[in-house]
């Protein structure tokens, strides 16, 4: 119980003191409408194309806007030293690395959220499967959390964790059918899509929305539920190694 | 007394660098514990590894009679730690931090909330308390600090360097509120660099010097050896040499003699005007003599050989 009440006041603080602050609001907001428009404009069709894009565009705000904020404020807390007085709570490291991840994790959801509203009022979104949608949006928004834990606690300075975050985000734009299929990527690059959670993410997105997942959803929740497990643990194993000298 | 905190043969290393080299001591309920070395001699490794920061390369560490090598975790419920850089939330205000920190060892709210209004009372921050911590000064940050260690009201308080960088007067409180506490019975770790700080509030303390401790005892036993000493030190202003003092007065000890000063030292009482008179006389153009009360820096000097390197003395050196 004692452990929980340390719990809540971390995940309250981190919302009150970084998400809910204008700059991040608007980030989350801006950002998703930004891609939506650019996309919606590129593709040079009508309303019709909006399915086909509402997965790669929900994905994408939030792979994006989670990593950043996680990144970012643990690796600023590290650099101030706040983070050390977490360290001293009489709390489990795990308990304590779930309390930081479950801002981002909702931060990354209220992204998510934008582009099926906003394509909602566009375009006829009756098929959606929503329960599958939403669950397929909770899994990419745990395991791009824990992403940008995995990166946070692997350097020392906030740049460090942009230029690392971009490492891991850019090829994945790239390879996991954010907008166009996998299929269209040359034969030697497939097997590297496979790799990456984000794939199985946005084939469970692209099922909700239109029936044409390309992995069976147990499969692809049981994958990412696996890089969930292992970069949290990967993540807690580095802290334990480098930050608990 | 029962020892509460007890530390064998503890080691740290860091690359090449033995940062604390297989040191023993124990702390015992209700003490106030020195720690004293200058930087760099191993005090915050030491504190590290008391308070679960740091994991030793060997040895054992018990806070009470915890095994803190198996169960850190247990032992931190029963410290509290105020780190050499107060390290609180500047976006959040003084009461939310104390608050949060309080959450973090399971209070409830209504508990939390009462106990941060008293100590900002008890503290003088009360009105201070509803300011975020960002626009603070060093002191009342330092303060702060010391009270988010003790929220949780811990039977043991680690203290880091808690005077360092700070004005006098803030100093000065914060040395009466450290004696607030050991008085109330917290058991206080008290590491610093300034000798005369670990002199006014320790009871018992042990020297660190690069990792190793080279004396342990109580502040009584350490200043023993000083106690019946006198002590005169005289500056003149031009180009002169004392080196004719030894011959001239046999039963003084020269402790220093430098370019433009003189300290002597005698287990009998110092007959200042003719040591005045003598040095005039030999072309000195004496500006200051004065009579030093020894001090336990004068028994740091003895027991280590190190003069002011990295030590610091409390007042008048720019707080």
């Amino acid at each position: 119980m004692k452990g929980w009440i340390a719990f809540w006041n971390i995940f309250i603080k981190d919302i009150r003191t970084y998400y809910l602050k204008p700059p991040n609001i608007s980030w989350g907001l801006i950002f998703p409408l930004s891609w939506t428009g650019m996309f919606f404009i590129r593709s040079g069709v009508g309303l019709e194309s909006i399915p086909d894009l509402l997965p790669g565009l929900t994905a994408l705000s939030v792979l994006f806007g989670t990593t950043s904020m996680l990144a970012v404020t643990i690796t600023f807390e590290k650099r101030n030293r706040t983070f050390e007085r977490l360290l001293l709570a009489p709390i489990s490291l795990e308990l304590l690395m779930l309390a930081k991840t479950a801002g981002a994790i909702l931060f990354g959801i209220a992204n998510g959220l934008v582009p099926p509203i906003l394509a909602g009022l566009a375009a006829d979104l009756s098929g959606l499967n929503l329960p599958v949608f939403f669950l397929g949006l909770v899994m990419i928004a745990i395991v791009s959390a824990f992403l940008g834990l995995f990166v946070a606690v692997a350097v020392q300075e906030v740049f460090e964790a942009q230029t690392l975050s971009n490492f891991f985000r850019f090829p994945m734009l790239f390879l996991c059918g954010f907008f166009f299929p996998i299929e269209r990527l040359p034969l030697i690059l497939r097997p590297l899509s496979y790799l990456l959670p984000m794939t199985y993410g946005v084939d469970i997105l692209r099922g909700a929305v239109s029936g044409g997942n390309k992995i069976a959803f147990p499969l692809s929740f049981l994958i990412l539920g696996a890089y969930c497990l292992g970069l949290f643990l990967r993540s807690i194993g580095t802290i334990r190694q480098k930050w608990i000298i | 007394m029962a020892a509460i905190i007890e530390a064998e043969n503890l080691r740290k290393r860091f690359g090449d660098v033995e940062a604390v080299a297989g040191i023993s001591f124990s702390v015992q309920e209700g003490e106030l514990f020195g720690f004293l070395g200058p930087n760099g001699a191993g005090k915050t490794t030491t504190i590290k590894m008391l308070t679960g920061l740091a994991r030793p390369d060997g040895g054992t560490l018990a806070i009470g009679g915890i095994d803190c090598s198996r169960d850190p975790k247990a032992a931190q419920h029963l410290i509290g730690v105020v780190p050499d850089e107060s390290n609180l939330y500047p976006e959040l205000t003084g009461f939310e931090n104390l608050c949060f920190c309080a959450a973090l060892y399971g209070m409830e709210r209504s508990q939390r909330e009462a106990r941060a209004r008293k100590l900002l009372e008890s503290f003088g921050l009360a009105e201070a308390g509803s300011r975020k911590f960002g626009s603070y000064s060093k002191g009342m940050k330092r303060k702060l600090a010391i009270a988010a260690g003790i929220i949780h009201d811990p039977p043991i308080l680690f203290l880091d360097e808690p005077t360092t960088g700070i004005d006098v007067l803030s100093a000065r409180q914060i040395r009466q509120l450290i004696a607030d506490l050991h008085r109330s019975g917290t058991t206080i770790f008290l590491t610093t660099h300034y000798i005369e700080e670990a002199e006014r509030l320790c009871e018992r303390i042990a020297f660190i010097v690069a990792g190793r401790i080279v004396r342990t005892d109580t502040t009584a036993n350490l200043l023993k050896p000083v106690q019946g000493k006198h002590m005169v030190e005289i500056a003149w202003a031009n180009a002169f040499s004392g080196e004719k003092v030894p011959r001239a007065f046999p039963k003084l000890k020269v402790a220093a003699l430098l370019p433009g000063s003189l300290r002597v030292e005698s287990d009998e009482p110092i007959n200042v005007g003719v040591l005045v008179r003598f040095l005039e006389e030999e072309g000195a153009h004496v500006l200051e003599a004065r009579r030093i009360q020894p001090s336990l820096e004068d028994v740091f000097v003895d027991i280590t050989g190190i003069k002011d390197e990295g030590m610091g003395k409390k007042e008048g050196r720019g707080e």
